[in-house]
């Protein structure tokens, strides 16, 4: 009897202490969790930040955005402007892709032809470019219809997949659910970049390995992470991602309500908040001769530049900030947030003048105010049904009666881009971090492929004259005034009110150190673990 | 008997045509899923051609025809959000659902009974208070309140217990199973915990009053004034009539468990076919939600075919009664 219970004391010594040394020198395991889950591996498949950068983590495009969101190098090493119109890029030598199979321009001419197929979301990007050539082996042309100085912006979502490998597994077109089939390319990749998918379970794990041999371990400026394995567990309740946290079931949080933050730094968690590219702004019907959701007949008030900056001005955006946002957003002096080109330091709200609103209003002609039906998400930005809460009592005091309509964005979107609204809130993120996204998007004169948000249909002849000059213009100083002056006087003309810009507020435990952008790309390869 | 199955059969096939029906109207309302398929700088154009191949602009009868055709030929769809045939991942995320419902109904079922036939037995003992006490917790208190404090409780305050997921599971064919590893027992513990409160409450009453209705009648004085054992009587005689009822709301129960176990798969991140539905609803992902429905219709009539097949096991009198129609 003692000598089985001697045995079996010195197996299980023995095995506590294999565990012990294994385990103190085995692989640096990053787990990470956020509410969604990126919609496919595929990416050209949408549009949309976080399957971006996912994608971004597997894959290299021929150009990114570094820790300050400038764009350089990737798989293009260099690049010089041949012509205004012609773009002459110098491929990276020796970058191999995952399964072994060499990086060339034909990987590039293949990937655009993809990006271009039926089911591609990022068909967009490529609006202004002719055609994209190899020159050689590792030199590729790209030819734009028009002088483009902001090309390189828009190539840096677009990732460079494999010729080869796409053929292999029938994966040549996006995925594409008109197909009636699963497509290859969503849950498989095969890219040159910093990881490799090992194996993806859509809403439940994604485990991505280190790929020892991406060039970027080299470059010092970017490749400086440590981690092994990265294990993505989306977790869509909010209590329970914040519990797994503070338990040590996950090491980072990518989406922390602000309500929770106090709780988890008192943990000894690092928190990491800052501005986010979005702007949460409330748009209005100008267009119209009288409003759909409104009592006043036979006119619209919103055409009255008056109307529009007494409504901005009753609005007190410290208190929605600090109350409501719990101070996770910063008050929005334009449409534009800081790191974006065209934004100017000098730019300031137009005020909080409550006062000064009611005299406006009287002065227009509606001295008692006013009945207006407001449209108003609440599952799509941050708090955004109590934002249009707070404003709508805050307008309720200078007479303004808001009847708010808040729906989930399923119902929500389709109403609103279909122009059936009288007053919406919308938040805008500039994707290639420049003016001129927001305003072709959001203040331009509609046309075929302009204003296609601005759904008040905003118009002022001299944006958009500003605005087509910055487009056009490859100085890069002077393109950057036209385009100030452009949302200068949007905002002082009161095209829309803009709110405030988001934060984005990210949690990990004290072990973790990465880096934060505002564009709230997560690149894996600038994570560090300490073990 | 055999007319009689195949009575129950039809009708079933008209209750999952009915709920098919219903469900495709009111899901004309749930919202546009073109729009979360593409980015927010797609062109109008884009989203026009999608929505047209999609068959989206076809009128509500036509697009109800269309899909009852593809469902007679066992085609189920593409989701709209993750680009996989629906039928495989209803296929992936059942397993996980299943033992969830399994464990958490065994585990209410395995309380419940010998928790009632005592507190009926033992009406007056301080032990019956408390369970009748306690158990009104889990009859009052929401499922994901109670999800979330056992979180805060045992993985948060105590790190016993895993705060989500399934742990480790092993494939055996198309199957997943959390049950044959320790770390997936772990993982299910809160999970059927939180599930089968509400269960275990409402099956305790359910026996109890049920025993105490059964042990005032005739046939138990008898019984006793003949001499019995008290297991004979308790156990064989009482408990057997009291197991109609019981059975009934245990299999209602079961059903909706299975199908409408959302909130605890929500709270704590099961990757079960209820996760599946919620994020399907916020997508406005119409083939996986027609798809569940159908599922769910299916398993109901199932469940309650069984269970009245199952009155004929227990009730010798309704065999009789069957034989003579």
């Amino acid at each position: 009897m003692k000598r089985i219970l001697l045995a079996v004391g010195l197996v299980a010594a023995t095995a506590w202490a294999a565990g012990v040394f294994t385990a103190t020198a085995g692989a640096v395991t990053f787990r990470w969790t956020n509410d969604g889950d990126a919609l496919s591996m595929d990416p050209y498949m949408v549009n949309e930040t976080f399957s971006l950068f996912t994608a971004s983590n597997i894959y290299d495009p021929l150009v990114m955005r570094d820790q300050n969101l400038k764009v350089r190098s990737a798989l293009a090493e260099s690049w010089k402007n041949t012509t205004p119109t012609t773009w002459e890029l110098k491929l990276r030598k020796g970058v191999k892709f995952h399964d072994g199979a060499d990086f060339s321009a034909d990987d590039v001419l293949f990937s655009y032809h993809r990006v271009l197929s039926q089911g591609s979301d990022l068909k967009g990007n490529f609006a202004n470019v002719v055609s994209i050539e190899a020159k050689d082996a590792h030199t590729i042309v790209i030819t734009t219809k028009v002088p483009d100085p902001i090309l390189l912006s828009l190539l840096t979502t677009w990732s460079i997949m494999s010729k080869e490998w796409a053929e292999k597994n029938n994966a040549q077109e996006v995925t594409d659910v008109r197909k009636g089939t699963e497509n290859y390319a969503t849950r498989n990749a095969n890219g040159t970049g910093a990881y490799m998918l090992v194996s993806r379970e859509a809403d439940v794990k994604t485990v991505l390995k280190r790929n020892p041999n991406w060039w970027g371990w080299k470059d010092k400026s970017l490749g400086d992470g440590n981690v092994d394995e990265v294990v993505f567990t989306p977790i869509k309740q909010d209590a329970t991602r914040v519990a797994a946290l503070l338990s040590g079931d996950v090491d980072m949080n990518y989406n922390m309500p602000a309500q929770d933050v106090a709780r988890v730094k008192s943990a000894g968690m690092k928190v990491y908040q800052g501005p986010e590219l979005r702007t949460i702004f409330i748009g209005m019907d100008q267009k119209r001769d009288e409003l759909l959701e409104s009592d006043v007949k036979g006119k619209n008030p919103f055409k009255d530049k008056r109307v529009r900056l007494a409504l901005y001005l009753a609005i007190d955006e410290d208190s929605i900030v600090s109350k409501i946002m719990q101070g996770a957003a910063t008050p929005a002096t334009g449409m534009v947030v800081k790191e974006v080109t065209g934004f100017d330091p000098k730019f300031k709200r137009l005020g909080y003048d409550p006062e000064r609103a009611k005299k406006l209003l009287a002065e227009a002609g509606y001295p008692n105010g006013f009945s207006v039906g407001m449209d108003c998400p609440n599952d799509r930005y941050v708090n955004d049904a109590l934002i249009c809460q707070a404003v709508v009592s805050m307008w309720a005091k200078i007479g303004v009666n808001a009847k708010l309509l808040a729906q989930p964005k399923a119902q929500y979107f389709p109403k609103i881009l279909s122009r059936n609204t009288s007053l919406y809130m919308l938040g805008w993120t500039p994707v290639t971090i420049d003016g001129l996204d927001a305003l072709d998007n959001l203040l331009l004169t509609p046309g075929e492929k302009i204003g296609r948000f601005n759904l008040g249909s905003y118009s002022n002849p001299k944006v958009d004259e500003w605005a087509n000059e910055a487009r056009l213009e490859l100085n890069a100083a002077k393109r950057t005034k036209h385009l100030q002056d452009a949302l200068d006087l949007a905002h002082s003309d009161v095209g829309s009110i803009p709110l405030h810009y988001q934060q984005v507020i990210w949690a990990s435990s004290a072990k973790v150190d990465l880096t934060q952008l505002a564009s709230n790309y997560f690149e894996f390869f600038w994570v560090k673990v300490k073990p | 008997m055999l007319s009689y199955l195949l009575e129950r059969l039809l009708q079933s096939l008209l209750v999952l045509l009915a709920i098919s029906l219903i469900g495709f109207v009111v899901f004309r309302y749930v919202g546009d899923p073109v729009l979360n398929m593409v980015g927010q700088n797609t062109s109008v154009q884009e989203i026009e051609i999608l929505r047209e191949d999609l068959g989206l602009n076809a009128s509500v009868p036509v697009q109800f025809w269309r899909y009852l055709g593809k469902v007679l030929h066992g085609q189920l769809g593409l989701s709209y959000r993750h680009a996989r045939p629906v039928a495989t991942l209803l296929a992936e995320r059942f397993p996980a659902t299943m033992e969830l419902a399994l464990v958490s109904t065994l585990f209410a079922l395995g309380l419940a009974i010998p928790l009632g036939v005592y507190t009926a037995i033992r009406p007056h003992h301080w032990l019956s208070q408390v369970f009748l006490g306690v158990s009104l917790a889990g009859v009052s208190l929401p499922t994901f309140l109670i999800g979330i404090l056992l979180i805060l409780a045992f993985s948060v305050t105590l790190p016993w217990l895993p705060s989500f997921g399934r742990g480790d599971v092993l494939r055996l064919g198309w199957w997943s199973t959390g049950l044959l590893t320790l770390d997936g027992w772990r993982h299910l513990v809160m999970p059927a915990v939180t599930l089968g409160l509400f269960n275990l409450t409402l099956v305790m009453r359910l026996v109890r009053s049920e025993m105490l209705e059964v042990l005032r009648t005739d046939y138990i004085k008898f019984a006793r004034a003949r001499g019995l054992g008290r297991r004979a009587i308790y156990f064989g005689h009482a408990l057997r009539n009291t197991l109609i009822p019981v059975v009934t709301v245990a299999g209602l129960q079961l059903g909706g468990v299975l199908a409408f176990s959302i909130i605890t798969e929500q709270v704590f991140q099961w990757p079960g076919m209820g996760l599946l539905f919620i994020q399907a609803v916020g997508f406005a992902d119409l083939p996986v939600m027609s798809g569940y429905l159908l599922l769910v219709g299916v398993i109901f009539v199932t469940i309650n075919l069984t269970v009245d097949l199952l009155y004929l096991v227990i009730d010798p009198r309704l065999r009789v009664a069957l034989i003579l129609r």
